[in-house]
């Protein structure tokens, strides 16, 4: 009996991956109607060179920066904002989220899950958007935005720690007869609270990169400076904005990395 | 029983720094909540209020006639497509620059010190692609949708350049973070960089390696559909466009379309990782 | 608070998770315990010690058989009565219960959760109330000094004898301990038994402690419990156990009655699981 090349072979895993793989990659270049003419042209080079010119020289009018530095402290503030109010609802929705002490999962474990992965799936920016209409224009729809996607994040999450925790403290109060919400406060929550504030930080680092563009779609702070200039193809402007958000996503990778020295001694 | 050896204060000794820290915090949460104009109550106030539920109200049923299904079927395989072209254009950027500025591969390193003119290469590499990646994809797309127009072009380009800023980042981590003594025999017996490479540090780490990129192309094609919000094609571009006319149905058929994309991606990808181990 | 009363007749135990064929925890069992008595349970791994404990605290439901506390039996209560019966019980399992980041006076507090209101349980976060009294506890357990200390700072034998401590604070008329000595050396085991035992007579607290020391068990409480295979091997004063006994009860297990080893009580490190949530950047 002749050994069947492995190349045709069914169980060949690898050869049906990679197979795959090219014929992906073969039909996204195929059928996206890419216009490399236009990208590589003398003219878009030039215009590029142009952009690139201007972006090496920001704008440094007095007025301009003071109005930078509003739009900075407005993104800060919905980053933080958002963090803290995503922080409540996601432990609100971790509760039910996660097994019951025993280890059953609960009725509501499902629908909560549900919940959590929609929030989550469904990107900040696409929130604002929808929140546009709520909300009105402005810092208060990003605020929302934020909290909305990162409480699906959070929540998973939490509920993922508040499940690994180890049960002994929680156990030995509940046989006690101490009601659920007293056992989690005196129990669960001390034995999680660094994950806890360990994910928060986290979520605050991309939240702080959320937030400088979610005004794109008018939903306040450097994003809609950012599309402003750039409609009006003020690039000096443009860079200054550019450079306020990476000195603010600086900062907060700064602060985040003090409060968790700090807090996780 | 014997007495304690020095008997404790009664009084919460950390009572003051919890104070400090409340009052703190209400401090700073003040004025956050005037910057971003925090007004709950105007999403309840009769006109919004009317305005939201009239629009949630139009999400059941979801729009479902068939050109437009076709359609949208069409912009979601589209974010598919731009994500992977992206990823492919990334990584024939990251992978050279990988290449260049891993200290591993260094040949002038191997007695000790790395000379200074490879030094100063390799670390403007390394500021290249902490520029690369420090824009957000976003503001990438507004430049280039600038410079080529509407349409899936500078969706590529844009997840091109801030992934391969990503990739080019962990690569290096990864191939530095694990087991380099292959790699420096290889080089100390007198090979090329690349075969060092190909015959020690990519079988080493190559599983870590795939595993990572995968999980970026998941990353990719949740950026991708974001992209279409200023321009870019595919879900995103048609996602607002639909919620400019108020369209609920759409709005509701697309979103659901867009969870179904990611959860499949997330699944996909998921899967993939678990085979290539 | 009067001590409890005990009443078990033919009371049977099975495991949740063990197999349906597997013999039960405990075989049928009768027992009867008087309000105030201190009765020692001794007996060599694996007898159902720790079943015993749980099945009495109304942690594990009988499988067969008839547990009454105080004249009731606690499982034809509706919950809402189970619930407060099970604040008159106390365990003490053998590792401590408590959160590694909590400060030990909230740990002791939190021991007296049954009795107070919802209002003073919250309050007691913010700012603890009732910090006298946990630490007249912990002093009687020469751990005064360690009131604000947080517990993961405090050594494996502190943790234990802070876990006793708890007794002191709970609204219960029925102590049930663990091992509470499986951390301790014998100086600090002699304290933290003594204590107990006195601390339960000074209340008229009914106290049922398993012990793997079965010398302490002896000179200690006035009544011993033999437990071999979840069956009652003896019941008797400690005054009439004698050599013959110990030997039977311990037969196989020799090592054990020579004086076991103590057992880690760490708390075992969370698992550092990575989380599967897919976050971008």
């Amino acid at each position: 009996m002749i050994q069947r090349p492995p190349l045709l072979h069914a169980r060949c895993t690898a050869c049906w991956i990679v197979a795959g793989i090219v014929l992906l990659v073969v039909a996204s270049f195929a059928t996206l109607d890419l216009k490399w003419r236009a990208f590589l042209s003398a003219d878009a080079a030039a215009r590029m060179g142009r952009f690139l010119a201007e972006l090496t020289t920001p704008s440094t009018d007095p007025d301009f920066l003071w109005r930078l530095a509003i739009a900075s402290g407005e993104t800060l503030a919905m980053s933080a904002l958002g963090t803290l109010l995503a922080v409540v609802g996601g432990l609100l929705l971790a509760l039910p989220a996660s097994r019951a002490a025993d280890g059953r999962r609960t009725l509501a474990r499902g629908p909560t899950r549900l919940v959590l992965n929609v929030l989550r799936s469904v990107p900040e920016l696409a929130w604002a958007a929808l929140l546009l209409i709520a909300a009105g224009l402005g810092p208060f729809s990003g605020t929302l935005a934020l909290a909305l996607h990162t409480t699906g994040v959070l929540g998973r999450l939490f509920a993922e720690a508040i499940e690994n925790t180890p049960r002994g403290p929680a156990e030995a109060l509940r046989v006690q007869g101490v009601p659920g919400g007293r056992v989690f406060l005196y129990a669960t929550l001390p034995a999680v609270l660094p994950q806890i504030l360990s994910y928060t930080l986290y979520r605050w680092e991309n939240n702080i990169r959320a937030a400088a563009v979610l005004g794109v779609v008018g939903a306040g702070g450097l994003g809609q400076m950012l599309a402003f200039h750039m409609g009006l193809f003020q690039m000096n402007e443009t860079s200054s904005v550019l450079v306020a958000m990476l000195l603010l996503v600086a900062l907060v990778d700064l602060l985040s990395y003090l409060a968790r020295r700090t807090l996780m001694r | 029983m014997a007495p304690a050896v020095s008997e404790p204060s009664l009084r919460d000794p950390a009572w003051t720094r919890r104070v400090f820290w409340t009052l703190a915090g209400a401090a700073l949460l003040a004025p956050m909540l005037w910057a971003t104009e925090f007004r709950p109550w105007i999403l309840f106030e009769p006109a919004s209020l009317r305005a939201s539920l009239g629009f949630v109200a139009g999400f059941l049923p979801p729009h479902a006639e068939p050109g437009f299904l076709k359609m949208v079927a069409y912009e979601a395989w589209r974010t598919v497509a731009i994500a992977t072209c992206g990823m492919v254009l990334a990584l024939l950027l990251a992978i050279p620059l990988t290449l260049a500025s891993t200290a591993v591969l260094s040949v002038s390193a191997l007695p000790g010190r790395m000379h200074t003119l490879p030094f100063i290469a390799r670390q403007a590499i390394r500021w290249l692609l902490i520029l690369l990646r420090s824009v957000p994809e976003l503001v990438w797309a507004l430049v280039f949708v600038r410079v080529v127009g509407l349409g899936p072009t500078a969706g590529v380009l844009a997840i091109a350049l801030t992934y391969s800023g990503m990739l080019g980042k962990v690569y290096a981590e990864i191939l530095e973070s694990g087991e380099t003594h292959a790699t420096t025999t290889l080089l100390r017996n007198g090979s090329g960089r690349l075969n060092a490479f190909l015959y020690g540090l990519l079988p080493t780490n190559g599983a870590e390696l795939t595993s990572y990129t995968v999980y970026r192309w998941e990353c990719a094609i949740r950026s991708s559909a974001v992209l279409g919000f200023v321009g870019a094609g595919g879900l995103g571009q048609q996602l607002i466009t639909s919620l400019k006319m108020f369209n609920a149905a759409e709005v509701s058929t697309i979103l659901l379309v867009f969870i179904a994309l990611v959860w499949m991606a997330d699944w996909a990808s998921g899967q993939l990782r678990r085979v290539l181990g | 608070m009067a001590g409890v009363t005990l009443d078990l007749d033919a009371l049977q135990v099975r495991h949740p998770a063990a197999a349906a064929d597997a013999p039960a925890a405990l075989r049928p069992l009768t027992l009867k315990v008087g309000a105030g008595e201190q009765v020692a349970v001794i007996g060599p791994s694996g007898a159902g010690k720790t079943t015993l404990l749980h099945a009495i605290a109304c942690a594990l439901r009988p499988a067969s058989g008839r547990l009454q506390i105080d004249g009731t039996d606690p499982w034809s209560l509706p919950v809402r009565q189970l619930q407060r019966l099970r604040g008159r019980l106390f365990l003490a399992p053998q590792v401590p219960p408590l959160p590694p980041r909590q400060r030990t006076v909230t740990a002791l507090l939190a021991a007296r959760l049954p009795a107070v209101s919802l209002w003073t349980g919250l309050r007691s976060l913010v700012y603890p109330v009732g910090a006298a009294d946990a630490h007249a506890a912990l002093a009687r357990f020469d751990l005064g000094e360690k009131l604000w200390v947080r517990v993961d700072r405090l050594s494996g034998g502190e943790r234990q004898r802070v876990g006793l401590a708890r007794a002191l604070l709970a609204p219960a008329g029925l102590w049930l301990v663990d091992e509470p000595l499986s951390a301790l050396d014998p100086t600090r085991s002699r304290l933290a038994i003594d204590t107990l035992t006195r601390s339960a007579r000074e209340r008229g607290v009914t106290m049922l402690a398993t012990l793997h020391q079965v010398d302490v068990a002896i000179a200690s409480f006035p009544r011993i419990i033999g437990l071999r295979d979840g069956e009652l091997a003896f019941d008797l004063p400690s005054a009439d156990v004698t050599r013959e006994h110990l030997l039977g009860l311990y037969a196989q297990f020799e090592h054990e009655l020579a004086g076991a080893p103590p057992v880690n009580v760490e708390p075992a490190a969370p698992a550092a699981r990575p989380a599967t949530v897919v976050v971008c950047r």
